[in-house]
């Protein structure tokens, strides 16, 4: 049986710093930093990376070995906490749950659209959780708690399956033109968030959430351009959720 | 410039621990967050599998049962008093939870449905046990999603994209407040208050492969530590048999839950020879171990040897839809691997931290072999050790822990909070915090900060993961001297004062570094193998010498001194680990 130091030296080729990668790619991305200066500017870096490495891997690499300014949010670095959303190859996307190999040789990376750029790839997250939290994005319900749970049948569970995936990455709403312009859409995120308790069987906020929903900022702004649905990193069907949402308040039906 | 904010209480973090105190807290008194992520990024959200509790929804069960398990399963290092406590309000704290709407899967009558997972037995180890409640194989994400609808409904005032930098307490040792660093303008923050509860995770990017966020750097138990408080079974690392190869993302235990097995190079299911009842089913120590001795007697997988394989591809498509689809896209993405149909590579991934900061069961934190009481002090979920995991925790019982430790930290905190004065600040509070940064800040050359990381996970997956010895553990001793050294001289390019995402690594890193003394340390002491902590030269459980639990203290020449405590016993009697 090997010892431990046995283990060590059969893994040393592994052991110290980034080994080179076996594939060469070049990052360009657009740079903000008001500090520096009141304009955006790019930077290119080619690093040789490995072509299974996440795109968060390779944003470190340039990070901890070119350009310790670079900055931007990661956490999980597998596509669950939501901190990573960028503009990837003109696609709203995960960095973490883009390969090297699915976007070289060359990637351009820009901050999300629609949210004040602070510095880099960081961008203001305060005006979209605010607007998630504009629908009651809670279970309403004040009829009196049971001693155990509330019964749910997995067909009633399944009704809004899809929209509890959301992770609030913002993927969708920046990447709607809607959102983009001026006039305080609430966007397809903050409907995904009400979809997800409109169709709860538990739930008795609907029609509270559908008059927030039906004045100007709400559902009716959205014209389908279904950029959100091919944004979403979770693959929720988020045009037809708002869809959804959109006949309801037309036939009060949920 | 310093701004100085008044609170009855803090808690520090905001994954679900944190928050699910902060849900007990704002109702009871004034309270804030502070988070260096927003809540909803917390790790609690890449929790997969389940969280257990002896509802009896689909087959018998008892609390009692499920104690016993997580006492065995914690190789009796496992407070029994705590683990039955947890195991008791685990039953109120999952209906609380589906009264706020958690989305759980439910049974054809409509009630949570349950699956079974590693370690949960029948009758203390008759059988498997659906015990596990459920959501897909999303459960953490979903608890994350409704503890933050929660603090929503209740406006909990969030500082988001804070880090907490250091623990104030006053000359008698009473807790008054925090120092936090405001990521967006780089401007330091003093929070006075009565209470604080640290909930900030674990620590598992201290090695190389691992299934935690970047942002698990340990925080709390590295800024109470240089405070003074000790930090207990720092040893007790758990690390989980399926991690997806060379990445440690990880596939949940749901896999093996539902089904699925694990093999060797040949095809081999092996856990046969190891675990003859449960199998796959047995507890992750167990089952790390044995994937190590098949790469260790050659029949390892991958281009190194080094891997074994996940199988799920014999389960029904649509149970794998239904219940494990998360994972299943894991292994899509980023191995470009079809697990309906062929077996996912996989390898032991550092995984989570039994130990921690020491608390009692109200989540108050507890110093020295007697316990003594840090007034106004608490800690809760990962970086808390209470000590319900012991020396290696049970499948689903991490969310359990911070749901029912979280809330009992935040109901003590608040009471303590209402009965006392407000403790004065020591003298220019902010003072240390700021000559920390700025001696980061002032180093124009010096080591690279991402250089000493690297070398730090690589050393640490090398010398102290599954296995360890004398040699191995007295080797990384060594090497951590330098690499503190090497830290004191640590210089970086970011001298800006917006999102200094530099800086903050740079100081997330120095956490890791005191985190893996400590641990090493404790390690290095324990002879004998328990739970997730095994030595090759110690290999069998020592209960006549180590039936007890390890606190860690940093000393004024950075070395660690060492005391010990009682385990605290019940019930259950020490006998032979057999699955």
């Amino acid at each position: 049986m090997a010892t431990a130091a046995e283990v060590l030296n059969a893994s040393e080729d592994r052991r110290i710093g980034p080994k080179p990668g076996a594939m060469a790619l070049t990052v360009r991305v657009r740079r903000f930093n008001p500090e520096v200066s009141q304009d955006s500017w790019w930077d290119e870096w080619t690093v040789h990376v490995d072509p299974l490495d996440r795109l968060v891997e390779v944003l470190h690499q340039i990070k901890w070995h070119h350009d310790g300014t670079l900055s931007f949010r990661r956490s999980c670095a597998h596509g669950i906490c939501g901190s990573d959303a960028m503009l990837i190859n003109g696609r709203n996307q995960l960095a973490c749950k883009v390969l090297a190999e699915d976007v070289g040789p060359k990637v351009t990376i820009e901050p999300i659209r629609g949210l004040s750029v602070l510095k880099d790839l960081i961008v203001d997250m305060d005006p979209f959780m605010d607007d998630i939290r504009s629908v009651l994005p809670y279970l309403i319900n004040d009829s009196g708690e049971p001693d155990k749970e509330r019964r749910q049948s997995p067909e009633d569970r399944h009704r809004y399956d899809d929209t509890t995936k959301c992770i609030l990455c913002a993927c969708c709403t920046t990447s709607c033109p809607v959102f983009w312009g001026d006039g305080g859409y609430v966007g397809p995120a903050a409907i995904v968030n009400a979809h997800r308790f409109i169709f709860d069987s538990r739930d008795e906020g609907g029609r509270e959430r559908m008059k927030i929903l039906s004045e100007k900022t709400g559902v009716f702004r959205c014209r389908t351009t279904f950029n959100c649905t091919d944004a979403c990193p979770r693959g929720i069907e988020v045009t037809k959720a708002i869809q959804e949402v959109k006949r309801a308040i037309l036939f009060e039906r949920f | 410039m310093t701004t100085t904010h008044t609170y009855d209480a803090l808690v520090v973090g905001a994954g679900g621990a944190g928050m699910r105190a902060a849900i007990e807290l704002s109702d009871q008194v004034r309270t804030a967050v502070i988070s260096k992520l927003y809540p909803t990024r917390s790790h609690t959200g890449a929790a997969q599998g389940g969280v257990c509790a002896a509802l009896g929804n689909t087959e018998e069960d008892h609390p009692e049962w499920h104690a016993f398990d997580t006492v065995k399963g914690g190789d009796y290092l496992t407070d029994q008093p705590a683990a039955m406590l947890m195991t008791e309000e685990a039953i109120e704290a999952i209906y609380q939870l589906e009264r706020w709407g958690l989305p759980f899967n439910r049974t054809p009558d409509g009630r949570i449905d349950q699956r079974r997972f590693g370690g949960h037995t029948a009758n203390h180890g008759e059988r498997p046990v659906r015990r596990a409640c459920y959501a897909a194989d999303r459960t953490g994400h979903m608890i994350l999603q409704t503890l933050y609808q929660q603090c929503v409904k209740r406006n909990v005032r969030f500082f988001n994209e804070f880090y907490c930098l250091d623990l104030l307490r006053d000359d008698d040792g009473t807790t008054a407040g925090i120092v936090a660093y405001e990521l967006a303008t780089g401007e330091l923050h003093v929070f006075r208050a009565k209470s604080v509860v640290f909930a900030t995770g674990g620590y598992g990017r201290m090695f190389r492969v691992t299934s935690n966020a970047h942002a698990l750097t340990g925080d709390g138990p590295a800024v109470v530590w240089r405070r003074g408080i000790p930090l207990e079974d720092m040893e007790m690392f758990q690390f989980h048999p399926t991690g997806l190869a060379r990445l440690g993302v990880l596939l949940s235990e749901a896999a093996r839950g539902e089904g699925g097995i694990v093999l060797n190079k040949d095809g081999e299911r092996f856990m046969e020879r190891y675990a003859p009842t449960i199998k796959d089913l047995a507890p992750r120590d167990v089952v790390s171990r044995a994937i190590y001795q098949e790469i260790r007697e050659g029949r390892g997988a991958g281009p190194n040897g080094d891997w074994a394989y996940l199988d799920i591809s014999h389960l029904d498509p649509r149970v794998i839809e239904e219940k494990l689809p998360d994972i299943t896209e894991f292994a899509r993405v980023y191995l470009k691997v079809e697990p309906t149909k062929e077996p996912v590579p996989i390898q032991p991934t550092a995984h989570y931290a039994m130990g921690g900061i020491p608390t009692d069961t109200d989540g108050r934190v507890v110093t020295g072999p007697t316990e003594e009481v840090v007034p106004g002090l608490y800690a809760a979920g990962e970086c808390a050790c209470v000590s319900v995991h012991g020396a290696n925790r049970l499948g689903t019982n991490s969310l359990l822990d911070l749901v029912v430790f979280g809330r009992r930290a935040g109901d003590h905190a608040a009471v303590h909070a209402k009965e006392t004065e407000l403790p004065p600040l020591p003298d220019k509070p902010e003072q240390h915090t700021l000559e920390q940064l700025n001696g980061i800040l002032g180093r124009t050359t010096g080591d690279n900060a991402a250089d000493i990381r690297t070398e730090l996970q690589d050393s640490m997956f090398d010398l102290a993961f599954v296995v360890r010895s004398e040699e191995s553990l007295t080797k990384m001793e060594s090497i951590l001297t330098g690499l503190h050294d090497r830290y004191e001289r640590v210089a970086i390019t970011d001298k800006g004062a917006i999102y200094n995402t530099d800086l903050m690594e740079t100081v997330e890193l120095g956490y890791l570094l005191d985190c893996a003394e400590a641990l090493v340390g404790s390690a290095l002491a324990r002879t004998e193998s328990r739970g997730g902590h095994y030595r090759e030269d110690h290999p069998l459980r020592d209960d006549a010498n180590w039936l007890k639990h390890s606190l860690a203290y940093r000393t004024d020449d950075r070395s660690i001194r060492l005391e010990y405590k009682p385990v605290k016993m019940g019930p259950y009697i020490p006998m032979e680990r057999k699955y």
